[in-house]
């Protein structure tokens, strides 16, 4: 029988004493994200030097201005959030639409349709063929366009980055194309792209972006709320008004609404060098 | 011969999880090679929203990673610990729960993926009531496999054996690592938004998704590997030495190479640049784990031709080295800037998965089922048909998609003379048909020999009883 002998060096100890090996071996895989990720929620070369000012979200860019749309916060007489700047309001003819923000002011949160549509993407997987990030290269720049802003996603949770391009890239997809385009895209891609690997989508054109699944109600005033929690800035009237903002509307109509606000927040300066 | 005096093991459960694990083998091979055939020919998504691309390839990624993957971890180390601490489990009631509630766990993932209810986080799909019910049952399978070791008798195994410590550290990370990515505040049962977004967001993502690769893949594996290839030689393992510096810096080390997913992205540079150069220094401990495992056979080679089982050990720690080597040269910059978002990723993957992960588990399970239903194989000959169909499959399919990987990368950033993009998005589509095609096959030719292998088990399960018997009587 094997002599118990006294640990002769540090290794021999762990191999004694499975509870000093695995302290040692968490402190071990602990340090990476101490070192790779803690500063990244510090170090204001992280987010293009986007600041935020307030504990709702809102933010400031003193080097870069054009990348945010700053609006202020206050609370009314009532203890209601509210702000001077509106992100979206119901116009004379009873349609949802854009307020104060127009296309180029700079990353704001989504509209209920869009954070609706944005939700499917989820859910349909795009993320798993079609990137949200440009890189930095000649032909990236001339096929996509400028490349991509750690500020241009601060409000995406999660962020849709992706790894593979088995479609093209869609950070700079907004704008490109028309609407009626999108929707024939996805109610049979082949038609518009005839070499298109991607699957078709109909279901999207024949469900209310309302109801989630098994028919219960998308309450998107749970979901800005949720949002607003997290960090993104909408004010009290904004998460009050968000299902009646998306009533009627189709899968497809969300799913057209985000796709068309991709990279058309903020208009870049290509004089400027925002990454290093 | 006293059998008596020999340990009683619980074995019950590793049997269960040991068919499991093959069970998914199989079903995540056909949907994967059913998703391949999607690439190849889109018509077959046949507009149904459940299996459209994008979720049966979620659906394939969790059955074979965790389904497979994680039934086989499950397996080896409630197989492993006791016979290497020379005890029985220390609660064989939890190990079957554990079992069980893993089991529904995936079948839950898996529908809810198909259904759309998803993360959208790469690797870590499950919607938050499934996750955190997984996260619970792991927890239970990683307590019950240190208290197995703690309960050792410490006169007769004073030192923990080193599959053991790779179980261990591949449990405690995954744990730690999957409950902080998955942290999030939930919207509605189906759904939730993650605590951490944007660039933060993107870098916890990947340092979870990648070492869903360097522990869940890789460090439990090693463990396998470190108990399974020293048994079926019959030799010790080749250097102590080299196990330990092989467990502290693939410990230490793995955690960082997150940060090379995101090269040339909004991540700052220097959060990369340190990815990439971890994960150039990995190379030394991922091939001295390698050169250990091989030269185990040393002065045994011979071996290979008889022993199939042996043979897939090896085949796959060669693996094991050949993209230990390919994912530092991708990591490296200039290097990513080619191969990353194209297809070259999915060939290196495969080449981990197929050809190191899934043929020293296929080794370890056939191991496996011989000495828990005490009896030989039911066929020999299947398992060297089998042990071609992987090979030759797997080559198929990481050859396939290195040269349309590599075509990809090459044409996006192909310039006419007139300094104009030479190519369209469409056309190096259509350019890649051919090779999503190959892909298809090598796929398909892997799925086939996993349905030799179900087979020649179920059958050897069923003729257990019968050849133990026929023994008896030979020998009397």
């Amino acid at each position: 029988m094997a002599k118990r002998q006294k640990s002769s060096n540090i290794q021999d100890m762990f191999e004694r004493n499975i509870f000093a090996l695995l302290t040692a071996t968490a402190l071990a895989f602990s340090i990476a994200g101490i070192v790779e990720i803690v500063p990244l929620f510090h170090l204001k070369s992280t987010t293009d030097y986007t600041e935020k000012t307030d504990q709702y979200g809102n933010v400031k860019n003193e080097r870069f201005p054009e990348l945010v749309w700053e609006r202020t916060f206050t609370e009314d007489a009532n203890g209601k959030l509210v702000s001077e700047k509106a992100l979206y309001k119901e116009d004379t003819n009873g349609n949802w639409v854009l307020a104060d923000w127009k296309a180029g002011d700079g990353v704001r949160p989504y509209t209920p349709l869009e954070l609706a549509g944005r939700d499917l993407y989820i859910r349909e997987g795009c993320y798993i063929c079609h990137s949200q990030m440009i890189r930095p290269f000649r032909d990236e720049r001339e096929r996509y366009g400028h490349y991509s802003l750690a500020t241009e996603s601060m409000y995406d949770f999660p962020m849709q980055w992706g790894s593979k391009r088995t479609g093209p890239d869609l950070a700079r997809l907004g704008g490109k194309y028309s609407d009626e385009w999108h929707v024939m895209h996805m109610l049979r891609p082949q038609n518009v792209v005839p070499e298109s690997v991607m699957p078709a989508y109909p279901w999207l054109a024949d469900r209310l972006v309302s109801e989630d699944f098994f028919g219960t109600e998308r309450d998107m005033s749970k979901r800005l709320s949720v949002m607003r929690t997290l960090g993104v800035p909408y004010t009290d009237e904004e998460i009050a008004n968000a299902n009646k903002a998306i009533a009627g509307f189709t899968e497809m109509d969300a799913m057209v609404a985000y796709l068309q606000v991709l990279g058309t927040m903020v208009k870049l300066d290509d004089s400027k060098v925002y990454r290093q | 011969m006293d059998t008596t005096a020999k340990p009683q093991y619980d074995d019950g459960v590793v049997k269960y999880l040991t068919v499991g694990a093959t069970v998914f083998l199989v079903i995540g091979t056909l949907v994967g090679t059913f998703a391949a055939a999607q690439l190849a020919w889109p018509v077959l998504n046949f507009d149904i929203a459940e299996i459209t691309f994008a979720r049966l390839r979620v659906i394939h990624t969790n059955t074979v990673i965790f389904a497979f993957g994680g039934m086989t971890l499950m397996a080896t180390a409630f197989y492993t610990v006791q016979r290497t601490n020379g005890v029985r489990l220390w609660s064989n009631g939890l190990a079957w729960w554990t079992a069980i509630l893993f089991t529904i766990g995936l079948l839950a993932t898996v529908t809810s993926i198909g259904l759309g209810i998803t993360t959208g986080k790469e690797y870590h799909e499950q919607e938050w009531p499934i996750a955190i019910a997984i996260a619970l049952v792991w927890t239970l399978y990683t307590f019950n496999f240190i208290l197995t070791i703690a309960s050792r008798n410490k006169e007769t195994h004073s030192h923990v054996y080193v599959s053991n410590w790779f179980f261990m550290g591949m449990m405690i990370a995954i744990t730690y690592l999957y409950v902080i990515n998955g942290l999030a505040i939930p919207v509605s049962l189906f759904q939730s938004y993650p605590l951490f977004g944007g660039v933060q967001g993107a870098m916890i993502q990947w340092w979870w998704g990648h070492n869903a690769v360097g522990f869940f893949l890789t460090a439990g594996f090693l463990a396998i590997m470190y108990y399974f290839v020293p048994k079926q030689a019959q030799r010790p393992i080749y250097s102590y030495r080299l196990s330990v510096i092989h467990f502290w810096a693939l410990m230490f080390g793995y955690v960082w190479l997150g940060a090379h997913h995101l090269q040339y992205t909004a991540l700052p540079d220097w959060t990369g640049s340190l990815g990439a150069v971890i994960s150039l220094a990995m190379i030394i401990p991922s091939w001295g784990g390698a050169l250990n495992g091989m030269l185990t056979l040393s002065g045994a080679w011979d071996r290979l031709r008889t022993d199939y089982i042996l043979r897939f050990l090896i085949m796959s720690l060669a693996f094991y080295a050949m993209s230990t080597f390919e994912g530092p040269v991708m990591a490296a910059k200039s290097v990513n800037a080619l191969s990353h978002y194209t297809d070259w990723t999915i060939g290196h993957v495969h080449s981990g998965a197929l050809g190191w992960v899934a043929m020293v588990s296929i080794g370890a399970i056939y191991h496996m089922v011989m000495k828990l239903w005490k009896t030989e194989m039911y066929s020999m000959q299947l398992i060297n048909i089998h042990f071609w169909l992987a090979t030759i499959g797997t080559v198929f399919y990481i050859v396939a998609m290195w040269v349309s990987g590599i075509m990809q990368g090459l044409m996006w950033r192909a310039y006419d003379e007139y300094g104009t993009l030479a190519y369209t998005f469409a056309e190096s589509v259509s350019a890649m048909h051919p090779y999503y095609v190959m892909r298809t096959f090598g796929g398909f030719i892997f799925f086939l020999g996993a349905v030799v292998m179900l087979y020649n088990i179920v059958m050897t399960i069923r003729t257990a009883e019968a050849r133990s018997a026929n023994k008896v009587e030979s020998l009397a």
